[in-house]
């Protein structure tokens, strides 16, 4: 019996949220400290698991199964490999970082920590799923908290509509995969839920045309793929800012994941089929998230539609079918997971002292929190591209793939990158530089050190990724040789 | 005999105890009464560890000269059918007007008695008999707050209604028993097989008995009589009512469809029985949407609820009689839960409006726990038990094929999901005036709360054993 | 030392990098402290620098003092650096430059320690583009320049500095934004980053791509690297994001923008565009010719016309440079034909007019900046008779001028010289109008120091001390001995790149 480093990870969240919850509601202090042990916690153990996996080896790692339905061929089963791993971190990091950036949540906070760890426990979760019945079974878990910390802790303008669309558009995709995956179930004739033997069912190539867009966009609506990315700006807008964190960070690449995992690793003659069309919606989401994002004049919608353009980007290398473009997707999602983070981060605090949005209005908050000004650079300059970051680091071999698969996207696709380096620049300016309004002069203060420990952490992680990619870069790439492998080598 | 006997232990058990029940009612002074509800309480709970252990035990055939049938399905039914009857009697020890009355809680036993032999009938006499034991109680249960107008006005309408639909099935008995001259249902069944009744005859047959069984699980288009009874009822006996007896119901219309008109032989009525899922399903779900009473919601909701049941049936094999079955103890346990959320409110606000939900999660953070898990179950996430509940019946649909049954299905709990959060949202969001006041919660209701919370996460989460006992209790049927 | 002596680039690369993260650890208050730290700090690339260069073996051929590790082995792109004669001399200038840009930044009183810090990165994003032999380490570095001189513009610069930076931002990343997009197309089809195999594979390969006759595909691609450093250089018409750069950036950004930062996109040609495209390279010589007498000519006639003295100089960095494209031009027109012998001299000329306009430039900026420094104005007409107030200083300015110019004897002249003598046979119509730039170039520079030196004594400054002062005589005599030196005895730094280029293109 070895450590069960897994299991720790994912209940850690949900053991910490349930002790929370059943905390007296006064106690915030006690609520705050278990809530950042848990997290710390859990964050340790992302960092162990991630730095024990055995590359050279590849595959699953650290997996461990139980049967839990055996009726059903259903079995606690979780595992990760190359791609998962980067995932399982990400997810950790958001999660300790949100943790810190919610220091000052007020208004129930025991409720509001408590739902966010059992969301966590879901994410956390479905990246570890080798078996899909579970992988479904976490992925409702993490999609409905958010309806409650969106509506409850959001923007009081659009966080009911908000709430209601985003839990909606996910349920029914979720609901639509979740169908796709019982007609596996009974096609397979395996009478088995686990995917590694699903894998090796060898569905009949009718069978995965027909089943693979179902199962592919039930999970892409998760992803923000185009046309079913509209929750998605909405969404973040209307969370909280840790909530828009784990939205933004984590919860979107849950969708990525799982279409991948299931869609295109179980049905790769499907994917193959379909998904050289599909890539040209992904193009859609880069650039018109790109375009969009824009021309917003609320700098939180800014962000929300930059997630837009760059989960657009995942798609694009998962579409490309190569292996440079896995490679980059897989690198994307942390990249993006990371800086996105960094992004609502930020975001939360320009509003949490300017009260307002409005990108306009704002002006010189690099004079008054300067670490903050530094954070949203370096994350801008992730969000465009910039090499000696993640994002040149993630985006570049999925430009790769594009190539090799359709050289015209790459090409507009790069159109993309162009547009966010104009609306980034123009946040800066505006937001960080500049004269600052004279109604804030007076009270706007710096940031907590938590909160600076928060876009520390951030920071340098997306410049390490960015300098030396050989720490994860190795990793994703062995995962994606198993995906090559189903694919036919691709 | 006394093996047969065995198996009937409960049922003699819930007779004696609505006995016990009867004489302490007359012997204790009035305020001493209200213990009543725990001795019923707590013989309940006597019985259903019996009725497990009778589950657990290798199935029995025909007993009582083909009277009963003592197979793991009606053993399993029986515990559903106890744990609801001991729920909702948790349930009514604190309602005003039900908490201290001995005969209620008698009359709540002799209901479930004939829920019991509903589930456990092989005979078409005991079946009636069975069914009129159910509703005669049922009918008085509804009525029973003879001051509130709206509870006597339920209670004439489920009678009423209730008495044309058990008339009509009556006509549906008479037609099976007058061609095939046998009241065994599996006698009458082989009848049949053999063609000793036209074919036009044993369909008529087959619609007038769907007619009684879809009113008691309140399927659409019978199911008009629902909301109106359960919003007028007291909310006990509504929660009572929306989950044993449709339990109960279940029961019978699975045992009675699939035996006596075996779809080898008769398939012509699962046209019928889809079209009625799909339109419980459906109308139900948009119904729900406009209510404004949390009761009248939760009516609507039971009649989608009882669609998503009866996708189960029409998949026509043993893991749809199982996911049926699983699907209906997982609604029975749930529901009661969002019942009881609606009483504990309902007690102090006086009233059922969902408005009055407002602030609640700040009055009752564990009480507005407790709803937001029920509803959540309700509308099938995890890792709650409605989750694996709708995926074990959409499973049993896709395996026959009916993969667009599934998609409806599928469809509807969005829908259902939406009207839910809806309440959630007034808990959680919505302020009000009093939120600084406290929500005392008796112990009842915790009971009843803690049962059910169990019971919710225990069978959402280690779903297996469960599973395997649903599937063992399918083959009685298969 | 035996790790030196293997790692000497790196070494070279990253000390800025390790000083800019030690002076943001200072204490932001103790700005001598931090000045002083940086300064030194920006000694040892300096120092490491000369090392390479006294034992570079001018006569071996190759990259020397490589150095091989895995980076990005996902994607197939390694850590390889080496250097040649090409990039050596550019390495030197970077790191003589740096330091004495942080002294001329010792005036800097605004947050010091993040525009030292800025600034260090600067250096090493610079000299990473001159050591790169991996074609994605090369773009990395490439990009990682432009956000530090982005903020230096826009944090430190003057009036205009918000429009002047993004200007500086939009240009070369939209230019890069092609040259990223080839490069990514080079990997798909070759399959590999590494320099000295694209050498070999990339221009012999002969397949239809993408459904394209690969001649097409290769012209589309060389475009795609010839705008993205056209846009650095800059070539007309490409240069007009570099005059407001220019006069807005800081003193210190002006000299190592003029002085480096513009030779990068010199030297992407003749790292990048030359070798892997020579058969482009030749076909549209004429075209790169063309401009860069486009620029010389109308780099000159802008100068000109300026009032602004910052402005002039800017416009003069578009003239010299000309000069350098059109050296490249003509060594990529004659190339491997008769007048081969032509095309190294044209090349030799180039590589040392990047030099000393490094020198020049660099030079020219400072001076311009320590009269602004003390008038807090830069029009022309507002100086005036100067020469009495501050000797020294004017002394100083005529001998920058003229190595701007191209007075014989010292630096430019040799390198124009060259140029001028090697594009002769090869393009005489456009050098013979190159040569009339020559005569304008001439002209600006001497307005320039007869409205700021000589006439009436403007009455406004009688008062002020314009002199210079020591700490800026110390910045700037290095860039004068160098000047003379090179106008007198060219051999040392010419041998070297002879050699190189002699290689390369005879």
């Amino acid at each position: 019996m070895t450590f069960p480093i897994l299991s720790i990870i994912v209940f850690t969240p949900i053991v910490a949220g349930v002790i929370i919850l059943l905390l007296p509601a006064e106690r915030k202090g006690w609520i705050r400290g278990v809530a950042l042990l848990a997290s710390a916690v859990a964050l340790l153990l992302s960092v162990v698991a991630y730095f024990s996996y055995d590359i050279p080896q590849g595959g699953y790692q650290m997996v461990q199964k139980i049967p839990w339905l055996p009726a059903w061929g259903i079995s606690y089963h979780i595992g990760v490999d190359g791609l998962s791993l980067p995932l399982v971190l990400l997810t950790g990091v958001v999660m300790f970082t949100g943790v810190l950036i919610s220091w000052g949540v007020d208004d129930r906070p025991r409720e509001f920590f408590g739902f966010l760890f059992i969301l966590a426990t879901g994410v956390f979760g479905v990246f570890v799923s080798l078996d899909l019945f579970q992988l479904f079974f976490f992925y409702e878990i993490a999609v409905f908290p958010m309806y409650l910390l969106i509506a409850i802790w959001g923007w009081q303008k659009t966080r009911e509509y908000a709430a209601m669309k985003l839990t909606l558009y996910l349920f029914i995709g979720s609901v639509v995969a979740l169908v796709g995956a019982l007609a596996m179930f009974f096609a397979s004739g395996l009478h088995t839920f686990d995917m590694l033997e699903l894998e090796r069912a060898g569905f009949s190539g009718a069978f995965q045309r027909i089943w693979f867009p179902v199962v592919f966009f039930g999970f892409g609506v998760l992803g923000g793929l185009f046309p079913f990315h509209n929750w998605s700006p909405d969404g973040h807008v209307a969370a909280p800012t840790a909530v828009s964190m784990f939205h933004a960070g984590v919860l979107m690449k849950l969708g990525a994941f799982a279409a991948l995992r299931v869609g295109i690793m179980l049905l790769p003659e499907g994917a193959k089929v379909h998904l050289p069309w599909i890539i040209f919606l992904a193009l859609v989401n880069v650039v018109y998230g790109a375009l969009i994002a824009m021309v917003q004049t609320d700098f939180k919608y800014v962000i929300g539609f930059s997630s837009v353009s760059h989960m657009g980007l995942v798609m694009l290398g998962f579409a490309s079918l190569s292996r440079e473009g896995y490679i980059g997707s897989g690198l994307q999602m942390f990249s993006h997971g990371v800086m996105t983070a960094l992004f609502f981060a930020v975001v939360g605090m320009v509003y949490d002292r300017a009260h307002t949005r409005d990108i306009p209005k704002l002006g010189g908050f690099a004079r008054k929190m300067p670490v903050v000004a530094i954070a949203f650079i370096v994350g801008g300059l992730v969000s465009m591209g910039m090499p000696g970051l993640s994002g040149f680091v993630a985006e570049f071999p999925i430009f790769l793939g594009v190539w090799s698969a359709q050289p015209i996207v790459a090409i507009i696709a790069a159109l993309g990158i162009v547009v966010t380096a104009a609306y980034i620049m123009i946040i800066v300016r505006r937001v960080f530089f500049g004269p600052m309004p004279e109604e804030f002069e007076g009270h706007i203060g710096d940031v907590t050190p938590l909160d600076k420990l928060a876009l520390g952490v951030l920071s340098f992680i997306l410049i390490a990724l960015g300098v030396f990619p050989a720490w994860m870069a190795p990793l994703v790439a062995s995962g994606v040789n198993s995906v090559m492998r189903l694919l036919g080598g691709a | 005999m006394f093996l047969e006997l065995q198996f009937v232990l409960p049922e003699i058990g819930l007779l004696a105890l609505a006995g016990v029940v009867i004489g302490l009612d007359m012997t204790l002074r009035r305020a001493a009464r209200r213990s009543l509800g725990w001795v019923t309480a707590a013989g309940l709970a006597i019985l259903l560890g019996v009725a497990v252990w009778s589950a657990l035990r290798p199935a029995g055939d025909e007993i009582l000269g083909g009277m009963l049938r003592a197979d793991t399905l009606a053993a399993s039914f029986r515990v559903i059918i106890l744990a609801a009857a001991m729920l909702s009697v948790l349930l009514a020890m604190g309602v005003e007007g039900l908490a201290d009355r001995g005969e209620a809680y008698a009359l709540m036993l002799v209901a479930t008695l004939g829920m019991c032999l509903m589930a456990a009938a092989g005979d078409l006499v005991m079946l009636y008999l069975a069914i009129e034991t159910t509703s005669i109680p049922l009918y008085l249960l509804a009525g029973y707050l003879k001051r509130d107008t709206r509870s006597t006005e339920a209670g004439l309408k489920y009678f009423l209604f209730g008495a044309a639909a058990s008339t009509v099935m009556l006509y549906g008995f008479s037609l099976l028993f007058g061609f095939t001259g046998e009241t065994r249902l599996a006698a009458v069944a082989q009848s049949i097989a053999v063609g000793s009744m036209p074919r036009v005859l044993w369909i008529a047959a087959a619609m007038l008995v769907l007619v009684g069984f879809g009113f008691k699980v309140s399927a659409v288009p019978l199911h008009f009589w629902t909301p109106d009874v359960y919003e007028g009822a007291p909310t006990p006996i509504t929660a009572f009512i929306s989950t044993a007896s449709k339990a109960a119901g279940f029961a019978v219309l699975m045992r009675v469809m699939l035996t006596v008109f075996t779809p080898a032989v008769a398939p012509y009525w699962v046209g019928v029985v889809v079209a009625m899922s799909v339109a419980s399903m459906t109308l139900g779900n948009v119904l729900a949407l406009t209510q404004k009473n949390i009761k009248r919601l939760l009516a609507y909701s039971s009649i989608a609820h009882a669609g998503y049941a009866l996708i189960g049936l029409v998949a026509l094999s043993p893991l749809g009689v199982a996911s049926t079955l699983f699907y209906l103890g997982a609604y029975v346990i749930t529901n009661l839960a969002a019942f009881a959320v609606v009483i504990v409110v309902a007690r102090i606000v006086g009233s059922d409006d969902i408005a009055q939900f407002a602030g609640l999660s700040r009055r009752a953070p564990m009480v507005a726990l407790a709803l937001m898990i029920g509803l959540l179950s309700l509308a099938g996430m995890p890792p709650f038990v409605g989750f694996v509940a709708k995926v074990f019946v959409f499973a049993a649909a896709v395996q026959r094929g009916y993969i667009w049954l599934a998609v409806v299905g599928v469809l509807n709990s969005i829908v259902g999901l939406y009207y839910y959060l809806i309440v959630l949202k007034v808990v959680y969001l919505y302020r009000s005036e009093n939120e600084a006041q406290p929500l005392p919660v008796t112990a009842p209701y915790k009971w009843a709360l803690g049962l059910t919370m169990l019971g919710i996460l225990v069978l959402g989460i280690l779903s297996g054993p469960w599973f395997d006992w649903a599937i063992r209790a399918a083959g009685s049927i298969y | 030392m035996d790790f030196i002596n293997s790692h000497l680039l790196s070494l070279i690369l990253f000390t800025p990098t390790v000083a800019a993260a030690v002076v943001m650890l200072l204490p932001g208050a103790q700005p001598k402290l931090l000045r002083w730290v940086a300064l030194l700090a920006s000694l040892v690339p300096l120092a490491l620098s000369l090392v390479a260069w006294m034992r570079f073996d001018m006569f071996a051929g190759g990259f020397q003092f490589e150095e091989l590790a895995g980076w990005y082995t996902s994607i197939g792109s390694n850590y390889h650096l080496g250097v040649d004669g090409l990039s050596l001399p550019m390495v030197l200038l970077t790191t003589l430059l740096t330091p004495l840009c942080i002294l001329a930044a010792f005036s800097i009183q605004e947050r010091v320690r993040v525009f030292l810090a800025l600034f260090l990165l600067l250096e090493t994003g610079m000299l990473g583009v001159f050591l790169s032999l991996d074609l994605l380490l090369f773009f990395v570095f490439w990009e990682v320049g432009l956000v530090p001189m982005y903020f230096l513009i826009n944090q430190w610069g003057s009036k205009n500095r918000d429009y002047a930076s993004l200007k500086f931002l939009i240009y070369t990343m939209g230019g890069s934004l092609g040259l990223l997009l080839a490069i990514q197309m080079l990997r798909m089809v070759v399959g590999t980053f590494d320099l000295p195999v694209l050498y070999e594979r990339w221009p012999t390969l002969d397949q239809s791509l993408f459904g394209l006759p690969i001649g097409t595909v290769k012209t589309i691609a060389f475009w795609a690297f010839t705008i993205a450093f056209a846009i650095k250089v800059p070539v007309w018409p490409f240069h007009t994001w570099l005059p407001d750069a220019h006069t807005e950036a800081p003193t210190a950004g002006s000299m190592i923008l003029a002085g480096v930062l513009l030779k990068l996109g010199a030297y992407g040609f003749l790292r990048l565009v030359l070798p892997l495209y020579p058969a482009q390279a030749q076909a549209f010589a004429w075209v790169l010719a063309l401009l860069a007498v486009a620029a010389i000519v109308f780099g000159a006639f802008a100068a000109w016309g300026q009032t602004d003295f910052k402005r002039l100089v800017a416009y003069s960095s578009v003239n010299h440079m000309g000069f350098v494209v059109l050296g490249i031009a003509a060594a990529a027109w004659a190339r491997g034909t008769a007048s081969a012998a032509d095309a190294v001299i044209a090349m030799n000329g180039a590589v040392l007019q990047m030099f000393n306009h490094g020198l020049s430039a660099a030079g020219m900026f400072f001076l311009v900046g320590v009269l602004y420094e003390r008038t807090h104005t830069r029009e022309l007409d507002d100086y005036g008779g100067l020469f009495p107030l501050a000797p020294i200083y004017g002394g100083i300015l005529i001998f920058t001028s003229m190595g701007s110019l191209g007075l014989p004897g010292l630096g430019g002249f040799v390198s124009e010289f060259l140029v001028v003598r090697g594009s002769w046979p090869i393009f005489p119509v456009f050098t013979a109008i190159a040569m009339l730039g020559l005569l304008l170039t001439g002209a600006y520079v001497l307005k320039a120091i007869q409205k700021v030196l000589h006439g009436p004594v403007n009455a406004r400054w009688k008062e002020t001390a314009l002199e210079i002062a020591p700490r800026e005589v110390v910045a700037i005599a290095p860039l004068m001995v160098l000047m003379l030196v090179i106008g007198l005895w060219p051999a040392w730094l010419l041998n070297v790149i002879n050699a190189a280029v002699s290689r390369l293109f005879g």
